[in-house]
């Protein structure tokens, strides 16, 4: 690789995209409309009127086993792991959270669905637990949305900013006049990498402090953390576009097949709504999407303050997912149709 | 003299077409050789082989008696028929980043005389007309000092000023002793640049060598030619060999008295007459037995 080849082609492909004001207002744009957006029609009220957790150690216990299940307008969620469990009491992500192994139940002491669920759960002869309380300020929903948003929109850019326009290249025969010059393949798809994954952070950070300014939303982590994290979820991102136009030569196409893949990541990544309660199904088909793991991440550290190392299973699944594309792009990537 | 790139037997199929089929060429160091032939004659296929842009079927294309490799990518200098930059690029940015591609530049001032391309160096590339794209598009095939350049229809499209200032581009390359491998499918074009020419036909070669030898060798006649509209008389009435055209009567005239001595005895109109020498154009048609399909 000759870095003076690479550095040419990555200032070129900067410059393209920082002239094209309209995609670059775009990209800053969208994700704050999402927030703004979101962030006022879900003001106060959350999703569920109610909301339980409930924690057994019996393999196969639904929730529905339980007498005190028959409670209308509240969901029912099983929990796999207590010390979550309590730390969305403490968020307010849980109304009430109940270990049938250790006999105990927990409410946050702040929170009014708290105080009545516990007056209501009383009538119920088998609720017959003790009260533990936690203490804890409320994750609003703007908090919640905010990593899934910025993940999102990175993954709009990833995608569309590097597969869309690898296949316009090469549909132009841009590829076809850089092939006939000394430029490898790596060197042009490495500058395309490092050009889309500095203006993607670039934007992220100014998304992410420009919307802090406005909705003030908490951050418990680390920030360097954080940012190892959007850098990870950009790459694997990125390699997930240049997998995607290594052959293709319709922009159509490219179009086409990048909204397929991006739009069952943002519905079921859990980008909007948690996917706590839904069918074990779709909790497993999403662990396949990159961008599950990017929010999952960003919300541990964001809202729940966990360092790299809590999040380590996230990462290395992204490392494997970049390795995977990245492998494959490569060795499909072809210069001309 | 020493011959740049040799063309081996070459082939180039696309599923059941036979773009090219059988070539063998060798085209010598410092000539313009030209690749002349109809739309679909297989011109392209076959220079985009010698590029190595496009890989054979079968067949070996050698560039100083080597198989093209990085020597290669780095001596040649190459201008698409149809090609694009990056968008929102200016011809000075294009020129710069081709530069950073080669080991051996050219001075960017030179270039840019060269090719005069002083009036729109800070204009988008895709705002710049057909002649300015041309020139762009030649100089950054100049911009590392080839010593082959490949130039594959490059005036296809302009106005016919544009296109006689780009052949004198062209020979300012020639006098710096590059080899320039051109196609082109006007036989005009070809006439005035080439030192040598193939003409193709159906992914074949059937004809070369120096154009002047070329039509030396084809034809010892002149063309006298008269506007239909000033001929009453039908084909079969005139006493000559006639070839048919939809504007002109072309009459093959070995001894251009006796033929107008012919036309006055048969009281034809001759206030438009004109008499030209044969073409590369007209030694197509004699080869094929068809028209140009441009």
């Amino acid at each position: 690789m000759k870095l003076e080849r690479f550095v040419a082609v990555l200032v070129a492909r900067n410059r393209e995209f920082i002239r094209d004001r309209s995609a670059l207002t775009w990209n800053i744009m969208f994700p704050v409309m999402i927030v703004f957006g979101f962030s006022f029609a879900f003001s106060g009220q959350p999703l569920d009127k109610y909301k339980i957790s409930i924690y057994s150690n019996q393999p196969d216990v639904e929730a529905s086993s339980f007498g005190f299940s028959r409670l209308k307008y509240t969901k029912f969620i099983m929990a796999d792991n207590v010390d979550k469990a309590i730390l969305k009491v403490k968020r307010h992500q849980l109304d009430m959270f109940v270990d049938v192994v250790s006999r105990k139940y927990w409410i946050n002491d702040s929170s009014p669905n708290g105080y009545v669920l516990e007056r209501v759960m009383g009538s119920f002869d088998d609720f017959d637990f003790d009260k533990a309380t936690v203490s804890g300020r409320e994750i609003r929903y703007v908090e919640w949305l905010m990593p899934g948003v910025l993940a999102m929109n990175m993954m709009f850019s990833a995608l569309f900013g590097v597969g869309y326009v690898i296949v316009r290249y090469r549909k132009s025969s841009v590829l076809k006049r850089l092939k006939a010059t000394p430029v490898s393949a790596f060197e042009f798809l490495s500058a395309q990498i490092v050009s889309r994954l500095w203006l993607i952070m670039l934007v992220t950070i100014f998304v992410y402090f420009g919307t802090d300014v406005f909705v003030d939303f908490s951050m418990n982590g680390n920030y360097f953390d954080l940012f190892v994290v959007f850098m990870l979820g950009a790459f694997c991102l990125i390699s997930l576009g240049l997998m995607v136009a290594a052959r293709i030569t319709s922009e159509e196409m490219a179009n086409g097949l990048l909204n397929m893949i991006s739009w069952p990541m943002m519905f079921l990544s859990g980008v909007w709504f948690s996917l706590e309660g839904t069918h074990p199904l779709m909790q497993q088909l999403s662990l396949v999407f990159p961008l599950t793991h990017i929010c999952e991440s960003v919300r541990a550290i964001m809202i729940d303050g966990v360092g790299l190392m809590d999040v380590s299973d996230h990462l290395l699944i992204l490392v494997f997912m970049s390795i995977i594309f990245l492998g494959l792009g490569s060795y499909f990537f072809r210069w001309d149709d | 003299m020493n011959s740049i790139i040799q063309l081996q037997d070459l082939y180039k199929q696309f599923g059941q077409l036979k773009a090219v089929n059988g070539i063998s060429l060798s085209i010598e160091q410092g000539t313009c050789f030209g690749l002349l032939g109809p739309n679909g004659a297989g011109k392209t296929t076959t220079i985009e082989m010698l590029e190595g842009i496009l890989a054979p079927s079968s067949g070996k294309v050698l560039y100083k008696g080597r198989p093209l490799d990085d020597t290669f990518r780095h001596e040649a200098g190459i201008m698409f028929q149809h090609t694009a930059l990056q968008d929102f690029m200016t011809t000075r940015e294009a020129l710069v980043m081709f530069q950073h591609f080669y080991e051996n530049k050219v001075q960017l001032d030179q270039v840019i005389k060269d090719c005069s391309l002083t009036e729109f160096l800070d204009q988008d590339n895709r705002k710049l007309s057909g002649g300015q794209r041309q020139r762009l598009l030649l100089a950054i095939a100049l911009i590392n000092d080839p010593e082959i350049i490949f130039l594959d229809e490059p005036t296809t499209g302009l106005d016919p000023q544009a296109r006689r200032n780009f052949w004198q581009l062209i020979r300012q390359i020639k006098q710096r002793n590059k080899t320039i491998i051109l196609t082109t499918h006007y036989m005009e074009e070809a006439y005035e640049l080439c030192d040598s020419i193939a003409i193709m036909d159906r992914g074949k070669i059937i004809a070369q060598g120096e154009p002047a030898q070329l039509l030396r060798k084809q034809f010892s006649d002149v063309i006298v030619q008269l506007p239909k509209e000033d001929v009453d008389l039908s084909f079969s009435e005139l006493p000559m060999d006639i070839i048919e055209d939809n504007e002109y009567i072309q009459i093959r005239s070995l001894d251009v008295t006796e033929t107008l001595r012919q036309l006055l005895a048969l009281n034809i109109n001759l206030a438009h007459l004109q008499i030209r020498a044969r073409t590369l154009e007209d030694l197509f048609i004699e080869l094929t037995g068809e028209q140009l399909r441009t």
